[in-house]
């Protein structure tokens, strides 16, 4: 079983911060967390997270925009009633294709941009009256705090982590 | 410094010398007299190909509604003869349509560096500073094309050529059976006199832009006078883009849209920008990542060929933006007096127009959406490889439709222009860039730009010491 005692170090200077993430790494100790006020570039590097595919799914919500977009163009103006509406050529779609380029154009951004906010949301679980996470108010406002777990190495973690430059070390149990 | 190697030299001026004869042989080939043009005429009927029963449904066509001023011919003469004659004129025009193509696309890439360059100058970006010595290099081309469009602007001057139909004979003269009444309208602003002086003053401001920055930036490099010289280039770059917007606007009615006098469009100033811009940054990144290659630019990293590439992939989609702005607007109103436009490309042009729309935009957009891809240099050079190709036919199916018709063909006249002029691009630019040290040290934001990383990007091959 994993120890239920995490170290939370606090710092209060983001270069501080990623200095001794990059010590705690070379120590190769687990960092469970990071909590930071503000976006921390390098941050995930450092901590060696994995790049994000969020650009990606969001090419595909975007293909599936365009698809849905010339489906319905196709559909409405083509296949069920095509009415003569100004001369315009309904005999093909690609007969009056740059007529319906504005809204395929729309859909594409839309469906991209809307499904990767809504991914986006799920795989950070955020959503409204979620209760918030953050284990001390501190971290949104001036410091930074990494979380450690625990395994029988308290003192030799505390040792590593006093020596980073942390301006506060606390021991808690996570419930 | 960069030494502008022996090989090169002798590789460039092969070019233009194989360029020479291939402008020459369009010129020596083509017809004389209206029976070489009738024996023509005869030839393409005898292959009973398709493109000749088009072709006269469409000159015919063109006869009434494009009105070059030949195609007017007298009522007594018969159909054939005025039709042998409007397909010689075209045919004279076809060796100078070829070389104003190139020479339009690679002047218009070389001014729109040197237009690139002085925005990066205003907008005090600090990125691009290692490149500044690139774009000075690639802008030497100017002097060059501008002395060539000199000559050109001289022999539609003395109707050396035909290519600019308001230009005829009696186009202006109520009495004459050439009088065009439309044509006559915008005389105030299309006559020769004006035309001329106008094009030389576009030319002797972008050149004199040109020779004053390209001074004033090797000055910097040792001028210490408290960024007093850097500033004085500030100032010049802010007067430049405002004279350059407004040239290059008045350029391409005059030596785009004048080819077409009977059609008129309000974004195509914009349009015409767009496609030589995003060359331009195209043959800015070519030339980096060859320099690069050669070890010629040190402290250039991925990050900077990813900005290059950046550019290359948003004005790409900026450009079909503009192309499918103009064509989109035009075909969904659909008046006649600016529809021929699009008729007639989209009759005679068929392939062209539309193939360049994949090569400028879907191809491009594609291989360079991927964050990775655009730092990969041999990626950036398939892609830019295909902009280019794309964006002279662009300016092909711009120039060549007005001037010869349906009489275009692709073949030795138009590679012979182009690898011509690619020949003097490759001695201006490379030439200028090893007269001068490859690192700007004067530029206040020179540290910057040598400590420039976008930090979403894997710089392959270099230490990531240099950031955090």
């Amino acid at each position: 079983m994993e120890s239920s005692k995490v170290i939370h170090a606090f710092y209060n200077d983001d270069e501080v911060l990623m200095d001794a993430v990059k010590a705690v790494k070379a120590e190769h100790l687990h960092i469970e967390e990071v909590f930071c006020p503000f976006p921390v570039h390098g941050l995930d590097k450092a901590m060696g997270l994995a790049p994000t595919r969020l650009a990606i799914t969001a090419f595909l919500y975007g293909i599936t925009g365009l698809a849905f977009a010339i489906w319905m163009t196709n559909y409405m103006m083509i296949q069920d009633w095509p009415q003569d509406i100004g001369g315009k050529p309904n005999f093909s779609w690609w007969a009056n294709m740059p007529a319906f380029v504005p809204i395929m154009f729309e859909l594409t951004v839309f469906f991209a941009a809307h499904l990767m906010v809504i991914t986006f949301y799920m795989r950070s679980r955020l959503w409204p009256f979620k209760e918030a996470e953050n284990p001390d108010p501190r971290t949104t406002d001036d410091h930074f705090l990494m979380e450690i777990p625990v395994n029988n190495n308290e003192a030799k973690i505390i040792d590593l982590l006093a020596s980073t430059g942390a301006v506060e070390i606390n021991v808690v149990d996570k419930h | 410094m960069y030494q502008f190697s022996g090989k090169l030299k002798t590789f460039s001026l092969a070019l233009i010398l194989i360029g020479l004869v291939g402008i020459g042989y369009g010129f020596y080939s083509a017809p004389k007299t209206v029976e070489e043009a009738k024996e023509i005429i005869a030839q393409q009927a005898s292959h009973g190909d398709s493109h000749a029963t088009s072709h006269e449904e469409v000159s015919a066509d063109g006869h009434k509604s494009e009105a070059h001023g030949e195609s007017h011919a007298s009522v007594d003469e018969s159909h054939d003869d005025a039709h042998a004659e409007h397909v010689l004129h075209q045919l004279k025009n076809k060796p100078w349509s070829a070389v104003y193509v190139a020479l339009f696309f690679f002047l218009g890439i070389t001014l729109l560096v040197l237009a690139f360059y002085a925005i990066q100058r205003v907008a005090q970006a600090g990125w691009s500073i290692l490149l500044f010595r690139v774009m000075e290099a690639i802008t030497a081309n100017l002097v060059p094309t501008s002395i060539v469009m000199v000559l050109i602007v001289i022999s539609a001057v003395m109707h050396w050529n035909h290519m600019f139909p308001w230009m005829a004979e009696g186009v202006f003269d109520p009495t004459s059976p050439n009088y065009d009444p439309i044509v006559d309208g915008k005389s105030w602003w299309i006559n020769v006199p004006g035309w001329a002086i106008r094009s030389i003053i576009y030319l002797a401001l972008w050149n004199a832009y040109r020779w004053f920055i390209r001074r004033n930036s090797i000055k910097e490099d040792t001028a210490n006078d408290g960024g007093k010289t850097y500033k004085l280039s500030y100032n010049v770059s802010v007067g430049f883009i405002f004279v350059f917007m407004i040239t290059e606007t008045m350029m391409s009615w005059d030596w785009i849209m004048g080819l077409d006098p009977h059609w008129f469009s309000t974004l195509f100033g914009w349009y015409v920008l767009s496609s030589l811009l995003v060359s331009a940054l195209t043959v800015i990144a070519l030339v980096t990542i060859y320099l690069r290659s050669k070890g010629a630019l040190p402290g250039v990293n991925d990050s900077h060929i990813h900005d290059l590439a950046k550019y290359m992939f948003g004005f790409s989609i900026f450009w079909t933006y503009l192309w499918f702005s103009q064509f989109m607007l035009i075909w969904y109103a659909d008046i006649p007096e600016e529809t021929t436009y699009f008729a007639m490309r989209f009759n005679e042009y068929n392939f062209p127009f539309l193939a360049m729309v994949v090569m400028n935009f879907a191809f491009p957009v594609l291989l360079l959406l991927n964050s990775d891809f655009k730092s990969i240099p041999w990626f950036i050079v398939i892609g830019g490889v295909a902009i280019l190709c794309g964006h002279y036919i662009d300016i092909f199916v711009m120039v060549m439709p007005g001037t010869v018709g349906a009489q275009w063909s692709f073949g030795i006249p138009e590679i012979g222009a182009i690898l011509f002029f690619l020949g003097v691009f490759i001695y201006a630019t490379f030439s200028s860039f090893a007269k001068a040290s490859a690192i700007p040290t004067g530029n206040p934001f020179i540290e910057e730009s040598k400590h420039y990383h976008y930090y979403n990007i894997e710089h392959r091959g270099e230490g990531s010491g240099d950031h955090h």
